[in-house]
């Protein structure tokens, strides 16, 4: 286990167009130098968001690495969900969940874009 | 030349790439009152503009996280984000290295820095520059308190930097305005998204319109941690303006809960003319 590796990882992925690219192209190489279990890099590779959520990456790194990969924001926060209802609550860290899995707090959006849509019809 | 400008304002990367998925009423409000600032800005004429952000691993990382770093180049670039979800295309945002080495040197004469001659620009920076210098023509000087990496800048030393900024702002010749960005209670970038503790919001704005250092020192990361989330923690920008701000008092323009921007937005500032 080593979050740490995993965020270093992520910090300088997300800052990096020119890396971006590179590991889009070969995923293993940019990998190699950082020091993470088989867990982690699976998880990297997927990209598996909710089980990098579980292990306690940092919202702002992983909210990130999430639009790297073109995932629309509710999808990005049912990943997560899904990560807690798989694998359990978050390791470590200060981004941990504090609602429960079936109190979708984004409902209150959904709520207001019903509205919109009522609206609008 | 004295402070000409003091203000706050949310930052959330919602609010320029979630546009369209917030109640158009309540978002247009907002962004009307963002627009007033940016009126109010130009109005007071700045020769550069201090952002006071709390930065989200774009630049500082747990290698070697500063308690205080500002920016010391003549150019600046960003998002780091997907230009596509964030809402805002990436180009170069202008510095000024001469204003920055010299503001900086003034800063060190009260606390702390790091500063840095590179520095990539996050929403936390880019979200508030959309709004209030949409044309990237005023300098713009970077400032950062860690609020991502604990141990965290203690709340204090939030409000001894904003005394030191003052000081500096007040020592050199230019006009300077300060801006500090961030959420009040929130808890971004998680399953949480959305939560919104609209009471504490008020109660804590309430403390900073009165630039109360007293009340606005009267947290600690852990009830902060459970009453205002994880985000709550970039309270220290908004307490570094109001020591800028040197006692004066402030005015709320909108302070108004959009979920899908992760927030109760917010944009008010201080009258400085008294």
């Amino acid at each position: 286990m080593s979050l740490y590796a995993v965020q270093k990882f992520l910090y300088e992925l997300n800052r990096s167009e020119q890396m971006q690219a590179r590991y889009t192209a070969d995923q293993a190489t940019e990998l190699a130098p950082f020091d993470l279990t088989d867990e982690e890099t699976t998880a990297l590779t997927g990209p598996d968001i909710g089980k990098l959520f579980h292990l306690g990456v940092n919202g702002q790194i992983l909210m990130h690495f999430a639009a790297f990969h073109q995932i629309e924001w509710k999808d990005y926060l049912q990943r997560m969900r899904d990560g807690i209802a798989e694998h359990g609550p978050v390791r470590e860290g200060v981004y941990a969940m504090t609602t429960g899995l079936t109190e979708h707090v984004v409902q209150k959006a959904t709520i207001q874009e019903a509205t919109i849509e009522s609206r609008s019809s | 030349m004295p402070l000409v400008f003091a203000g706050v304002c949310s930052h959330a990367p919602g609010i320029t790439g979630r546009s369209e998925q917030a109640d158009p009423d309540v978002r247009d409000r907002f962004y009307a009152a963002f627009d007033q600032m940016r009126v109010d800005l130009e109005t007071s004429k700045p020769d550069a503009v201090v952002i006071i952000a709390a930065e989200h691993f774009a630049n500082f990382f747990m290698n070697n996280m500063p308690t205080f770093a500002i920016g010391m180049a003549d150019k600046y670039e960003g998002p780091i984000e997907d230009p596509g979800w964030l809402g805002i295309e990436r180009q170069q945002i202008p510095g000024s290295a001469d204003i920055s080495r010299r503001f900086i040197s003034e800063v060190m004469h009260g606390s702390d820095v790091s500063y840095a001659e590179e520095w990539k620009f996050d929403h936390g920076i880019m979200v508030p520059l959309h709004f209030l210098t949409p044309g990237y023509d005023i300098p713009i000087i970077p400032v950062n308190i860690n609020c991502q990496g604990p141990p965290l800048t203690p709340l204090h030393r939030a409000w001894q930097f904003g005394e030191s900024i003052r000081a500096a702002c007040d020592t050199l010749p230019e006009r300077i305005a300060v801006i500090s960005t961030g959420g009040i209670s929130h808890w971004p970038a998680t399953p949480d998204s959305g939560k919104i503790n609209v009471e504490w919001d008020l109660d804590f704005m309430d403390r900073w319109c009165r630039n109360d250092r007293e009340a606005l020192l009267d947290y600690d990361d852990l009830t902060v941690y459970a009453d205002a989330g994880q985000g709550g923690f970039e309270i220290r920008t908004f307490i570094a303006a109001a020591a800028a701000a040197r006692g004066a008092k402030g005015t709320v323009h909108f302070c108004e809960p959009i979920p899908i921007f992760a927030v109760s937005c917010t944009v008010a500032t201080y009258d400085l003319s008294e």
